[in-house]
């Protein structure tokens, strides 16, 4: 759960960034970040925001999605196991992250999926036959039931060693 | 031969040419610069000729005329760090640049001068007659973080913007502090008696020092905002008037005993939005060249003078007291900022981490402010002493410090390395994941002060806007503004290359600045030297996130770096897809 302070910042947040003042975030409202224009992933991430097939946000949705990216609290590793797993689980942290590639939402990061963001995130100075090979790469490294595609639980065990608690939380204090 | 009659001309000109033909030198062996940060080579040119003068004239050379400093020499490179101060993270950290700036210099000022008059009680060492007055003076001028230094040997090694900004803020804030001290402290020595009253007059000079310093400049630099509204039908004179105001603002603010440091840079942060929207854009190259140059001959110019005026016989060496001297000056640095870290780390959660703070107290680097303040001093018989144990102070930290810090950060990130390199896949996700992480940052508005930088937005938009810029019609998003920038940019880097009116413009573009490595048989995976160099082009072609890369660079303009051109590659693609 989010305390009630954060929840006031980001609701100042979410109205600074309204600026049509409807209660809902479009996604030219996103894009009116500068930032966000010369991150390579910008738009997955403003898509990331919107449910299915809708073009607006209310404050609810972005909360949920902001959610994901809290940080994990000490007390909350040993809280009830029976109870739904929080959104800033681990393995919850990382499907965001795998939705992200996965553009056609059928659980396998695919080739070409891989190679699109590849794409977006090296310099013009790769060729696509370097490019693929390093997604051949990539793909061989993860998979492990030969369907030269990596699936979510491949993806994780990729990322085992990362410390993704930490590098997927955002300090919502200052 | 009528030399009398061009002396000081022409010898100020040899001065400054031999400064630029040494710093050429340097360059000319690649790898020096990174073992020996330029300002020690500098210092030691200064050594070398002041060794020269004193072995042709048989007496000590000239020193440095503190007036020169504080006048010609220390501006120009305040200015150019005002100016390309990038105020986002300066902003974002302000209060903990101003928690060291203020109470880590008080807290170094008054160690240092306590401890070191404790030093002086003792027999042995035969400095009695060191009242405590002059201790605390001496640790006034002699506890202050030296902006110059700093500079030139943090951008050698490569700190994450948040560390940098941090010692670069503090370094430069603390000179409203320092000029608070040295004054307060000087007036008492010449006082018979010091009431409470007086301590309490100090306290509230301080802050007319730094506020009124601030107003200085912040006047000034709307001022030149104002006037370059209407410079419109003689651009040729229009960078005359940032540089012209920003050194009035200096000046005025020294004339009324504020701080001219904060003066400087409040002008030259509060002009630069409102002037570089009205000028031309080749006003707006000359000026950021021009702010280069100067603060860059500026600052080899100070540092070969330090060399020349260490060489002569102003120098009284008490050992104990130079070597205490020292000591104490690391000691303290390193308390002051444990314990301020201490603090902050509680109320941000983003915290300062040992490392970071090593960096900090290690980088407290003192340079040629302490030393043209302690020739300032008035002249009392112990003033040769002092003089002593600031230059062995300033070299000690130039050389042993400049020299091994690069190689102590090394060491301190090497053990954080994980102990076996990251495969392929895993740095694709890692950087993946550090994009998303910079883009949720982002639009969750990361930074606390969000709620004043709204005000101060509004507030620019409705009444500076409007009396400060020319045209001002609809205001365009910052992202229309430099796309339209990169635009104009890249289409006269294609007229000229003769590219215009031969199809699309931006395909080509790209396409051209495509290599394709033709030698190179990829079609086994599994070949190590293959994976090798996959990881080596993953290196050096992903994209970084932006907050890795440095926002303040001595020696290049702001646009030229590595994470500008990523960003205008982004940008262009963009486009495309649009």
């Amino acid at each position: 759960s989010v305390s009630h302070s954060q929840i006031t910042r980001l609701y100042s947040r979410f109205t600074s960034l309204d600026k049509g003042e409807n209660g809902t975030l479009s996604r030219e409202d996103f894009q009116r970040i500068p930032e966000l224009a010369i991150n390579p992933l910008g738009d997955r991430i403003i898509n990331a925001f919107f449910p299915e097939g809708e073009d607006q946000v209310n404050f609810r949705g972005f909360m949920r999605t902001l959610a994901h990216f809290r940080p994990i609290e000490d007390n909350e590793k040993s809280k009830d196991q029976n109870g739904p797993e929080p959104l800033n689980s681990r393995s919850n942290k990382l499907h965001f992250a795998f939705r992200l590639y996965d553009l056609d939402k059928d659980e396998k990061i695919s080739r070409d999926e891989l190679l699109q963001v590849l794409r977006m995130m090296v310099g013009v100075n790769i060729s696509d036959e370097q490019l693929g090979s390093i997604a051949d790469r990539t793909i061989q490294e993860a998979d492990q039931d030969g369907d030269s595609a990596i699936s979510f639980a491949e993806f994780v065990k990729v990322l085992e060693k990362v410390d993704v608690e930490q590098k997927m939380s955002i300090r919502f204090l200052h | 031969l009528d030399y009398q009659h061009v002396q000081v001309p022409f010898e100020i000109t040899l001065w400054i040419m031999l400064a630029s033909l040494a710093k050429i030198g340097f360059h000319l062996y690649n790898r020096l610069p990174s073992v020996v940060p330029e300002s020690c080579l500098l210092i030691f040119v200064g050594l070398i000729m002041g060794g020269i003068i004193y072995g042709l004239n048989d007496r000590s050379p000239p020193v440095m005329d503190s007036d020169i400093f504080f006048l010609y020499l220390l501006p120009p490179i305040v200015l150019d760090a005002g100016y390309f101060m990038p105020s986002r993270p300066f902003f974002e950290n302000i209060g903990t640049i101003l928690l060291y700036a203020v109470v880590g210099t008080v807290w170094n000022v008054f160690g240092i001068g306590f401890s070191l008059y404790g030093i002086c009680q003792v027999r042995a060492f035969h400095l009695q007659d060191v009242s405590l007055l002059h201790n605390l003076l001496f640790g006034s001028l002699i506890a202050a973080v030296d902006p110059v230094a700093v500079l030139a040997v943090f951008e050698e090694i490569h700190v994450n913007e948040k560390l940098h900004i941090l010692v670069f803020g503090e370094s430069l804030l603390n000179d409203a502090v320092t000029v608070v001290l040295y004054k307060l402290f000087r007036s008492f020595c010449e006082m018979p008696t010091i009431k409470s009253v007086d301590v309490f007059a100090g306290v509230g000079k301080f802050f007319v020092v730094g506020l009124g310093g601030v107003l200085v400049g912040l006047s000034f630099g709307f001022t030149a905002a104002f006037t370059t509204r209407f410079t419109k039908d003689i651009r040729v004179i229009e960078p005359l008037f940032v540089f012209l105001y920003s050194y009035l603002s200096y000046l005025t603010a020294e004339m009324f005993h504020l701080s001219g440091i904060v003066a400087i840079i409040a002008c030259a942060m509060g002009m630069k939005r409102y002037v570089e929207a009205n000028i031309s854009l080749k006003s707006h190259t000359t000026v950021k060249y021009f702010m280069k140059m100067w603060s860059s001959v500026s600052d080899t110019l100070i540092f070969i003078f330090l060399g020349v005026s260490t060489i002569g016989e102003n120098h009284e060496w008490n050992w104990p007291y130079i070597c205490f001297t020292l000591i104490f000056c690391l000691v303290w640095r390193a308390l002051g900022v444990l314990v301020l870290t201490f603090f902050v780390n509680r109320f941000h959660v983003n915290t300062i981490t040992s490392k970071d703070q090593f960096i900090i107290a290690y980088g407290g680097l003192r340079g040629a402010i302490c030393f043209s303040l302690v020739f300032l001093l008035p002249d009392f018989h112990r003033k040769k002493l002092f003089i002593a144990a600031t230059t062995v102070v300033i070299l000690f930290t130039v050389f042993v410090q400049g020299m091994t810090i690069r190689p102590l950060v090394d060491l301190l990130a090497v053990k954080r390395k994980r102990e076996s390199a990251p495969t392929v896949g895993e740095q694709i996700h890692i950087r993946f994941l550090d994009h998303l992480l910079a883009g949720i940052e982002d639009i969750s508005g990361h930074w606390g002060q969000y709620y004043w930088k709204d005000k101060l937005e509004y507030f620019n938009s409705k009444y500076l806007q409007k009396i400060l810029l020319r045209e001002y019609d609809q205001p365009k998003s910052s992202i229309v503004l430099l796309y339209e920038k990169l635009e104009r940019k890249h289409a006269i880097e294609l007229a000229q290359a003769g590219q215009l009116g031969h199809g699309p413009a931006h395909p080509s573009l790209l396409n051209n600045d495509r290599t394709v490595i033709t030698d190179q048989k990829l079609e086994d995976t599994q070949n190590p030297d293959v994976l090798d160099n996959m990881q080596e082009i993953l290196a050096r072609n992903l994209y970084r996130i932006r907050r890795t890369g440095p926002a303040y660079n001595r020696h290049t303009l702001p646009g030229e770096s590595e994470p500008a051109e990523h960003a205008k590659e982004l940008l262009i693609l963009r486009h495309k897809g649009l």
